[in-house]
């Protein structure tokens, strides 16, 4: 039942992505090209995506973390972090010059997936090595020492 | 680069959409709606006994192009212009990038910024400024 309803709470995501235009790379790279405004190419929708899906979660959130717990897990998994360590910037940094050199982030490009496109799948794998390649180096002791581990439930 | 158009209503509608599934992972697992942390969590080292709503939820995001064609019988449009070089390079930096930040537009963006949280707010404006300084070069350095 669990799986079934996560499936669905997917689903739903990867509709707002494709509804809003997010799923749309040219959209997103558009956006982020401020230098566009004098010639009228930039495209502020993604600040209303951004609007719209940041009023819903705040509402949202304020009623759901009133509950007592989650309807199929033992208690919430809420962030507690509040530290401005270097990672929380390098990490952004790494991440926002490869969203701006593809117009993908993680979500709307595993939803490409969907659109059956080969570049999408190309930048997923690239995109998911990636990943595998940043927990591995935070799992070394030597990097375990200078920096401070990242929190597991982070996100 | 292709010019595309203003959408302020169906992008906001979209947005209320992943709103909604961010407030309804929460209801449901738990847990934040961070589609970096998901996706990175598929692979091991394996900290929790979570991956099956994983791949549900990764299952669902994928579905949903497939949904919306059987539904509406085409697809949006979707323009994507990174030759496979860039597309690869853009896929690392990304994938480690939100590793390396505990999390991306989702996890930062959406759910932390409903949260208020310092961290997230930091990292969103950090992802924001890299992301429109990487197009300004790409773009207007020529």
């Amino acid at each position: 039942m669990a799986i079934l309803i996560q499936f669905a709470i997917g689903l739903i995501f990867g509709l707002g992505l494709i509804v809003s235009g997010m799923s749309n790379p040219a959209k997103v790279l558009n956006f982020l090209d401020v230098g566009g405004i004098p010639a009228g190419t930039w495209d502020a929708s993604l600040a209303f995506v951004m609007a719209g899906a940041v009023a819903v979660t705040f509402i949202g959130f304020r009623r759901v973390l009133k509950l007592a717990r989650p309807s199929f897990a033992e208690r919430f998994y809420v962030p507690t972090r509040t530290d401005i360590d270097p990672k929380i910037i390098v990490g952004p940094a790494i991440f926002g010059i490869g969203w701006g050199l593809a117009g993908f982030c993680p979500g709307p490009a595993l939803t490409a997936l969907g659109f059956g496109s080969t570049s999408a799948f190309i930048f997923v794998a690239a995109m998911c090595a990636g990943m595998v390649l940043a927990r591995f180096i935070a799992q070394l002791p030597s990097s375990t020492c200078i920096v401070t581990p990242a929190d597991p439930l982070e996100t | 680069m292709i010019v595309t158009p203003f959408t302020p209503m169906t992008s906001l509608l979209g947005g209320a959409l992943i709103g909604l599934s961010a407030v309804l992972l929460m209801w449901a697992t738990g847990r934040i709606a961070g589609v970096s942390g998901i996706a990175a969590r598929l692979f091991p080292p394996y900290e929790d006994r979570e991956l099956a709503g994983r791949l549900a939820f990764v299952a669902g995001l994928i579905a949903a192009p497939l949904l919306v064609r059987l539904v509406t019988g085409s697809l949006p449009a979707q323009t994507i212009a990174a030759p496979t070089p860039v597309l690869i390079v853009a896929g690392l930096l990304t994938g480690f990038g939100a590793v390396w930040g505990s999390g991306c537009t989702s996890g930062h963006g959406v759910c932390g910024l409903s949260r208020l949280s310092v961290r997230s707010l930091v990292a969103t404006i950090t992802f924001m400024a890299a992301g429109v300084a990487t197009v300004f070069v790409m773009r207007h350095w020529s």
